[in-house]
């Protein structure tokens, strides 16, 4: 993973940093160029909580090589209050526990690892919301 | 004043029983429970690093600061199992938080007591006015090799502190440094695992070099072990932070809130941090509290804290330390001790 | 815009085609849709594939096919809309046809997955997906599925039996098709009892990565009349696309792309869903025939897998879905999928189809729904006996 990619993406990835159009409120994350709804091509930045609720999910049992140690491992789709979604692995939790509509929090951690000499990739997990 | 602003932990979920370690290897498993005064340890799951940990006792800390974190001047991230050898965790940490790009980096080193040295340094440079806050943390995801003693204890963990001049909780009203080259457990580079000089740990390395820094600062500050409420020590086991409190005149009463070993493992560069921010999670306005790190090689540095009334109001504004290390917890067998901890060889 | 009809169709057994090359694999189905067609020149070539580049290294797909199937210096071009690369291919051919362009065009399509590893497959796979914010995460194509399915049978507590029913038929009327990758019945059992790939969807939930082509060939219904063919008119084209991102999406449990794409269609061809006497969709998984015959208006929100599971979508159904065994039993050469749907249709349209798949009263209408991804695009094209 060429560290460009992975540097790019970094406010969104480690802070969550999203956008909202100033014309008509809708919201992105990513952020964009231009807003879908309204066209308009100005946003105002904000960030995303650290809390969701979760939509669904699936086991990954065979996954990409990148994940080959990890599977299995759990992902899933989680809804913010402000009505985006955003996609993540959840973590520390039994997979037989993890129901839709339960509560997550973000917790940072190591996405990915490129081999034993490239570049670490962070971001967030969800985690079952116990405190 | 100067002084720790605002505080934070974090503690993987996943552990692993002395048993389940000593049942590989054949070891009799009470009498390292014994010895080590050890009953399990943290264990960190893949993608949990010293970084991962890092940021997220950073956030915790600056909950209970209740600062912008733009305002942080400095981070220092003391460890010793970095992700990298070369490119500071710190970096990362700072970008997560959001205190980039105004801010110095750099990380720190000296076995565990890298993150005492950031904490040391942090305070230094905000009581100078070189800045208004600095964060300092000490994190480990250390490894103790397979069948060594090391491999009981060696754990995951992290402690974070926001040094500034306002709002403080915990003003820093001494400090102290005792430092000599004394080799009772190093790592060469491009080792894996560290190695040790097994009983010269003790007497020579960490009892001397505690007790030389506890003297020191007991001297400088005019006191004595009664006038503290708590005593924080670097907990390598259960044992040695109970061994140099008695020697030194201190009660068991005053170790016990930080004295976290027995269920957590030694988290390395978050050890006696550790025990600084769970004695912090249930102290009152006007206590004292001593600690002394020690890190191997050989250094320890000493604090001493006066604990402010603000301590009431940001205590519960982020999670604490004991919750995280007794509750929710996860056990993991050996084999997938292994797995987590990349001690098997696959086949490229 | 001129009538266009279909003339000729070609075909070749879908597979592990260890001894056949991209090129190849391509060449000889295209060399038998112009035999079917009766013609020797073509004006123009289309050919869709998701990616000869992370395949076989191989782009310039347009150029290379054209040289290969012997049609000196026409002009033809690379199409790719993920899975839905076949589709878009005879919608760009359509049109090129229609607008008076030209008048003998072909659109092919064409994957050969099996010259990299199953990694390397499912890496090749994913670019369908959101790099960035899906598959940076971990999750794989059976893992955004396996999450509509989730949530769709929670919504509508739908059982895993009725979700195996798909697959189930597919094989059944797989295993009439000398082309099927596996013509072969299953029990329905079996679906459940197999390994799991990403909860719920198991082995059999999933299709198969497979090698393969398929080419059609276009021209005017006065060309077509001219050279006495029979005339299988396409009457309606529509094509829609969606948020790349599934947690971007409207609902995890319908696909709009389908929905808007299949209306367009309909719009176009004058025709209601309940005109089309059979359909091919794009059954990459179980529960995306399920939404997708929702989403087309056959079935309503939440009905569409005890439809399946009632026989609604058999043989001889009320509506029979993938009379060629589909994704599932058919194989999904990616690329050649949409174009493999329409040589299905036209066969049936022309009361072609072999073993006994063949519907019964002399269909008229048929339709063919490609879809892109986790549903990012979609195509659908309507087709009559004229």
């Amino acid at each position: 993973m060429f560290p460009a990619r992975i540097w790019r993406e970094m406010p969104q990835r480690y802070r969550l940093e999203a956008a909202k159009c100033t014309k008509c409120g809708t919201r992105y994350y990513p952020p964009r160029l231009v807003c879908k709804e309204c066209g308009s091509r100005k946003f105002e930045n904000y960030t995303l909580p650290e809390e969701a609720i979760l939509q669904t999910f699936t086991v990954i049992r065979t996954p990409a090589s990148q994940f080959s140690d990890q599977a299995p491992y759990a992902i899933g789709i989680a809804k913010f209050d402000d009505g985006l979604q955003m996609m993540a692995q959840i973590a520390d939790c039994e997979v037989e526990k993890i129901k839709i509509g339960m509560k997550v929090r973000l917790e940072f951690r190591k996405i990915q690892v490129d081999g034993s000499h490239g570049v670490l990739s962070y971001s967030y997990k969800f985690v079952p919301k116990w405190y | 004043m100067v002084g720790i602003v605002g505080y934070g932990a974090m503690i993987p979920r996943h552990r692993i029983k002395v048993e389940e370690i000593a049942k590989v290897w054949g070891a009799d498993a009470p009498s390292y429970k014994r010895g080590l005064m050890l009953e399990q340890k943290s264990v960190p799951t893949p993608d949990i690093d010293t970084i991962t940990l890092s940021v997220e006792a950073a956030k915790n800390a600056i909950r209970r600061a209740e600062i912008d974190p733009k305002d942080i001047g400095a981070v220092y991230v003391g460890s010793e199992s970095h992700p990298y050898a070369v490119k500071p965790s710190g970096t990362t940490v700072a970008e997560a938080i959001g205190c980039v790009p105004d801010c110095h980096c750099a990380d720190f080193e000296f076995a565990c007591k890298a993150g005492s040295e950031a904490m040391f340094v942090t305070l230094a440079l905000v009581k100078s006015g070189y800045m208004k806050y600095a964060l300092a943390v000490g994190a480990d995801t250390s490894q103790g090799a397979p069948g060594d003693a090391l491999e009981y204890s060696a754990s995951a963990g992290a402690a974070a502190f926001i040094m500034g001049t306002k709002n403080v909780i915990a003003e820093a009203v001494h400090t102290f440094s005792f430092m000599t080259d004394t080799p009772d457990f190093w790592r060469r580079e491009h080792e894996f695992y560290p190695q040790h000089g097994g009983r010269f740990t003790g007497e020579p390395a960490y009892f001397r070099t505690i007790s030389g820094a506890a003297v020191g600062i007991l001297k400088k500050a005019n006191m004595k072990p009664g006038d503290f409420k708590y005593v924080v020590f670097h907990q390598p086991n259960g044992k040695f932070p109970l061994r140099v409190g008695k020697m030194l005149g201190f009660k068991k009463e005053q170790i016990t809130p930080g004295w976290l070993t027995p269920r957590l493992g030694n988290t390395y560069s978050g050890s006696s941090p550790l025990g600084l921010t769970s004695t912090l999670d249930v102290s009152k306005p006007g206590d004292m509290i001593l600690m002394i790190s020690y890190g191997s090689g050989a250094g320890s540095d000493a604090f001493v804290w006066r604990v402010t009334d603000r301590i009431n109001d940001v205590r519960d504004k982020a999670v604490h330390t004991v919750k995280l290390l007794d509750e929710n917890q996860f056990y993991v067998d050996y084999g997938t001790y292994a797995k987590y901890r990349h001690k098997i060889l696959k086949n490229k | 815009m001129r009538e266009v009809a279909v003339i000729g169709i070609g075909i070749m057994k879908w597979g592990e085609l260890w001894e056949k090359s991209f090129r190849n694999i391509f060449s000889e189905a295209a060399l038998n849709a112009i035999d079917d067609a009766g013609v020797d020149h073509i004006d123009s070539l289309y050919v869709g594939c998701m990616s000869g580049g992370l395949f076989v290294g191989q782009e310039h797909v347009g150029a290379i096919m054209a040289d290969y199937i012997g049609q000196k210096h026409i002009p033809a071009a690379h199409v790719e809309s993920a899975c839905a690369s076949g589709g878009l291919s005879f919608r760009q051919a359509y049109m090129e046809v229609a607008s008076g362009m030209s008048d003998i065009v072909m659109a092919g399509g064409v994957e050969k997955m099996t010259d990299v590893s199953g990694d390397g497959a499912t890496y090749a796979l994913a670019t369908a997906a959101d790099q960035d914010y899906e598959v940076f995460h971990g999750v794989t194509f059976p893992g955004l599925y396996a999450m509509m399915a989730r949530a769709y049978m929670k919504k509508y507590k739908t059982t895993r039996a009725q979700l195996s029913a798909v697959p189930y038929k597919a094989h059944l009327n797989g295993s009439k098709n000398p082309y099927a990758q596996y013509p072969f019945p299953i029990k329905l059992k079996d679906v459940e009892n197999g390994v799991m790939v990403a909860d719920p969807l198991h082995i059999l939930d999933c299709s198969p990565i497979t090698d393969g082509a398929a080419a059609v060939i276009l021209t005017t219904v006065d060309i077509a009349k001219k050279l006495k063919k029979p005339i299988i008119k396409i009457i309606g084209s529509g094509m829609a696309t969606d948020t790349i991102a599934l947690h971007q999406r409207e609902t995890l449990t319908s696909l709009k792309s389908t929905e808007l794409a299949g209306e367009r269609a309909l719009k176009m061809a004058g025709k209601k869903i309940d005109n089309v006497d059979l359909i091919e969709v794009h059954d990459c998984f179980s529960i995306a025939e399920i939404i997708v015959t929702e989403s087309l208006g056959l079935f309503k929100p939440g009905q569409g897998a005890k439809a399946a599971a009632d026989g609604l979508t058999a043989l001889d159904g009320k509506i029979p879905v993938n009379t060629s065994g589909g994704l599932k039993a058919k194989g999904h050469p990616v690329g050649a999928t949409g174009i493999g749907q329409v040589v299905e249709i036209v066969k049936q349209l022309r009361g072609e189809a072999e073993n006994g798949r063949q519907i019964k009263g002399n269909p008229k209408v048929g339709m063919a729904q490609n879809m892109g991804g986790s549903g990012a695009s979609a195509v659908v094209h309507i087709l009559e006996v004229a």
